[in-house]
């Protein structure tokens, strides 16, 4: 039934998201291995992203570290199991992602924020 | 003739109305109830008042007006009047939203037809968790009942994080235990409830939820808004349909790489944009969707003709 898969779809990777959060706080950009994770810094304001386009390899996992500049924003890639996030002004909101495969993958905010909100979007370039 | 909702779905794509199948017998035979009558009732949605952009729509003030002149011009007037969602163009400035709800509700008025029922749009409610909103068009989920059909109003748009939340859902599953699970069940709300396009933010976050709770109802139809075009899907056995709205088309979802409205066309002026006729038949026990266009001429025009609308095809095989 399609409400159940939809439910399906999002509710594991939104608890792997979740747990990861523990494992950030805790080894912040370092991997299982030990090995650094790439972190890369965007900033969220009404209504952008910076960077809003931004180059990811295949498989490998990177850790994106959000700020606001001014008001709650959300995080939302729809296309990688429905990871999400809530980027809160005086906090750093720190997300770890892997593209599965190459290709585009788009991101909006998804806390509504004021009129230009629908245009607050931003681009995975995921690359082999 | 027996024949279930995929059968019907397939004779559409001419015509110059959506047929919407209501509940049917076991041998397929129309189960209109006693008691109850035809009526028929318009739905309209996204009036983004306070909207500025002329490449957009260069008559942004004046959209609303020809539909509700268009809706005052129709022979058979409309037994009530449904707006769903997205009256008012957000803004920041709690005075400024205020003002266009006033405006908003002012131009609203001049419709001949008083019995109005509201939603809200995460433009309407979005900012302010709805509380502007309570005191221009009153409550954001309700129910009533016309003529046998019972309409539920669902909100979710006034949590910012376009969900129903679940307080609502428990009123909603509490609403709905209160009826037969024959009964005939209208949902109006503004966002779609299932997964239309999750990409464009197109979806209802704990849409899924509600609908789990209306999957024992058999006679249940879904009217909403948001995403500015006229759109028909079936999820099990609810069919779902969006309206056009009264400022701006938006595209096909997943056609263009952004969501981003769709530029006027001087050739074509209010291309894309109209509203919604509901004919709801009560021995047959089916709904007849007509879309109407916003006319191009004043707004004293003749009464907008009833037009055929795009034919729609079910996306796949329900």
């Amino acid at each position: 039934m399609e409400t159940r898969k939809s439910i399906l779809r999002y509710a594991a990777p939104l608890t792997t998201i979740f747990l990861m959060s523990f494992f950030i706080a805790g080894a912040f950009g370092a991997d299982e291995a030990g090995q650094t994770e790439q972190v890369i810094k965007i900033t969220a304001k009404k209504f952008e992203y910076s960077p809003n386009e931004i180059r990811l390899k295949k498989g490998v996992p990177v850790i994106l570290e959000f700020t606001s500049l001014d008001r709650v924003h959300g995080f939302f890639v729809a296309d990688l199991g429905g990871v999400r996030a809530t980027i809160e002004p005086g906090k750093v909101t720190r997300v770890r992602i892997v593209a599965p495969k190459a290709g585009t993958y788009e991101f909006h905010c998804d806390l509504f924020c004021g009129d230009g909100h629908e245009g607050m979007t931003g681009t995975f370039i995921v690359e082999e | 003739m027996n024949i279930d909702r995929r059968d019907f779905l397939k004779l559409l794509g001419v015509g110059s109305a959506v047929l919407v199948l209501g509940p049917r017998n076991s041998a397929g035979e129309p189960t209109g109830m006693a008691g109850q009558e035809d009526f028929f009732f318009v739905q309209l949605s996204d009036t983004h008042w306070g909207f500025n952009d002329p490449k957009v729509n260069p008559d942004a003030a004046g959209t609303l007006k020809k539909a509700i002149a268009a809706v005052n011009s129709m022979k058979s007037q409309p037994e009530f009047i449904v707006f769903t969602g997205d009256i008012t163009q957000t803004t920041d400035d709690p005075k400024e939203r205020r003002k266009r709800m006033a405006e908003a509700r002012d131009i609203i008025k001049k419709l001949k037809v008083k019995n109005v029922k509201f939603l809200a749009g995460e433009h309407d409610a979005g900012l302010d968790n709805g509380e502007a909103f309570k005191e221009y068009f009153g409550k954001t989920h309700y129910t009533f009942d016309y003529k046998g059909v019972h309409f539920i109003a669902v909100d979710n748009v006034s949590d910012p994080t376009s969900s129903i939340g679940d307080a609502q859902l428990q009123w909603l599953s509490d609403e709905l235990k209160k009826l037969d699970k024959e009964s005939r069940i209208v949902i109006l709300t503004h966002r779609p409830l299932f997964d239309l396009y999750p990409q464009w933010d197109w979806w209802t976050r704990d849409g899924a939820k509600a609908l789990d709770l209306l999957s024992p109802y058999k006679n249940v139809e879904v009217l909403y808004g948001h995403i500015h075009q006229e759109h028909h899907k079936m999820t099990g056995a609810i069919p779902h349909h969006a309206a056009k709205g009264l400022m701006f088309p938006l595209p096909a979802p997943g056609s263009v790489p952004k969501r981003i409205p769709v530029s006027w066309d001087p050739a074509e002026p209010y291309k894309g944009l109209g509203y919604r006729g509901v004919q709801a038949k009560a021995k047959e026990n089916l709904y007849v969707l007509t879309e109407y266009p916003i006319p191009v001429k004043k707004e004293s025009a003749e009464p907008t003709k009833k037009e055929s609308v795009a034919p729609w095809k079910p996306e796949k095989a329900y």
